[in-house]
């Protein structure tokens, strides 16, 4: 079947199975490898991109469902050499070791600052609770976290 | 996975005569249960019917005293958008954001998981569910595990909550799943008391017994001493049968507790 699609700003058409995921259309077909498969079941959230501009995890979404909308990656986050703030954040606060986790964390990250109602540290553990870091690096995520949404609101 | 089709129907009828073609078809919602059962090969449909974006099913309105909500509405968008305020915090604790996001009531209504937090909503508030061929009562909805009243093909289309005059839900989350080990929503409404637990047993259920103490006293310091029998409840490695009847006299006084109105 024939979708097309916005990614990360850039009209795409894609010739695919049905069966596709979208994570493998992303990183197989368009070479966007920044989203990454880490569990293939759900669960550990470092596949997560924005669609329509919400955080989804993308290895639980046919690339079909994508077909006629939009999809924001971690490739798409930075303007040019740019930070994002939220990327940023997680630079000044050393909020990755290893890094897999980390384009997921950052998207998931980016959906909670535009739109958690209660920005304190409950509020973020739980909306970071779909992705997981295994070197344990949370701590310094949740303020990364809590850094982009004082810069969102304009405070330091 | 297996291969399988793929269409999208812009109506709801063109859905519902897409399911009459030949072969094993499913409709597709949210796909946050059904993708993964696709790719253990727990289903191996012959074709995929995505109804996410049908018209029909989308949309959270206000209907006299009635809440209608839109089956293809997702977990947040009910999160953010219902006006009763225990239905909200249920939706908003369902798995975590990124399902949350693309989940929908239907999707979870018509999978009927036993611990479908969703099915204690519906039957715990006494809504209707609204298909393409009739209305059906929460308390006829749900079967069994997994298993509904619905017919092959009928379409979930949208939700019909009376609006309580309060209403909880409480619930102990599995901290590696998020779904709930027992969890317990109260209402008063219209209808009468109405108590439904999820996780417990084979699918969602009444306690005619909490209602009636309710009934006669809300509070709860009523529902001291009601304790249900262990015998038929769920046995697994996250807790024991006993353990969720306890959990079932715990939540329900804390649902009680934490009873609101609307938003």
């Amino acid at each position: 079947m024939r979708i097309s699609l916005k990614v990360n700003g850039k009209p795409v058409e894609a010739e695919i199975e049905p069966r596709l995921l979208l994570v493998t259309l992303l990183r197989e077909h368009l070479g966007l490898t920044g989203s990454h498969v880490g569990c293939d079941t759900g669960q550990c959230g470092a596949c997560t991109v924005h669609l329509d501009g919400r955080a989804v995890k993308s290895c639980l979404i046919l690339a079909a469902q994508a077909d006629g909308r939009s999809v924001l990656t971690i490739e798409g986050v930075a303007d040019g050499e740019t930070l994002h703030p939220v990327q940023q954040a997680f630079r000044d606060r050393h909020a990755l070791q290893c890094g897999f986790c980390t384009p997921g964390m950052v998207m998931t990250a980016l959906d909670l600052v535009e739109h958690l109602e209660r920005p304190d540290e409950a509020s973020i553990r739980d909306g970071l609770s779909g992705n997981l870091c295994r070197c344990t690096g949370y701590r310094p995520i949740i303020d990364a976290v809590a850094d982009g949404i004082r810069a969102r609101q304009g405070g330091g | 996975m297996f291969p399988f089709d793929y269409v999208r129907p812009t109506g709801l009828a063109e859905a519902v005569a897409a399911y009459g073609q030949d072969g094993d078809p499913r409709y597709l919602a949210g796909g946050q249960s059904l993708l993964g059962a696709l790719k253990l090969r727990l289903a191996s449909p012959s074709a995929l019917i995505d109804i996410a974006r049908l018209p029909e099913l989308r949309g959270i309105r206000r209907d006299g005293d009635m809440l209608v909500v839109g089956a293809a509405s997702t977990h947040a968008e009910m999160a953010e958008g219902v006006e009763i305020a225990a239905l909200a915090e249920l939706a908003g604790s369902i798995g975590d954001l990124q399902v949350r996001n693309m989940g929908t009531l239907g999707g979870s209504l018509a999978n009927n998981d036993p611990a479908g937090d969703h099915a204690a909503g519906v039957l715990g508030l006494g809504a209707e569910i609204r298909t393409d061929r009739r209305v059906i009562p929460a308390d006829a909805f749900f079967v069994g595990m997994f298993e509904t009243a619905l017919e092959p093909g009928e379409v979930i289309v949208e939700i019909a909550y009376p609006l309580p005059r309060r209403a909880g839900y409480a619930k102990v989350r599995n901290p590696a799943s998020g779904y709930p080990v027992v969890g317990v929503f109260v209402a008063e409404t219209y209808i009468g008391m109405r108590v439904a637990v999820t996780g417990a047993g084979a699918c969602v259920f009444r306690l005619p017994e909490f209602e009636d103490a309710l009934s006669h006293e809300f509070s709860p310091a009523a529902l001291a001493g009601l304790m249900v029998p262990a015998d038929d409840l769920n046995r697994d490695l996250h807790a024991t049968a006993e353990y969720r009847a306890h959990l079932i006299g715990v939540l329900a006084r804390r649902a009680v507790e934490g009873c609101g109105g609307r938003s």
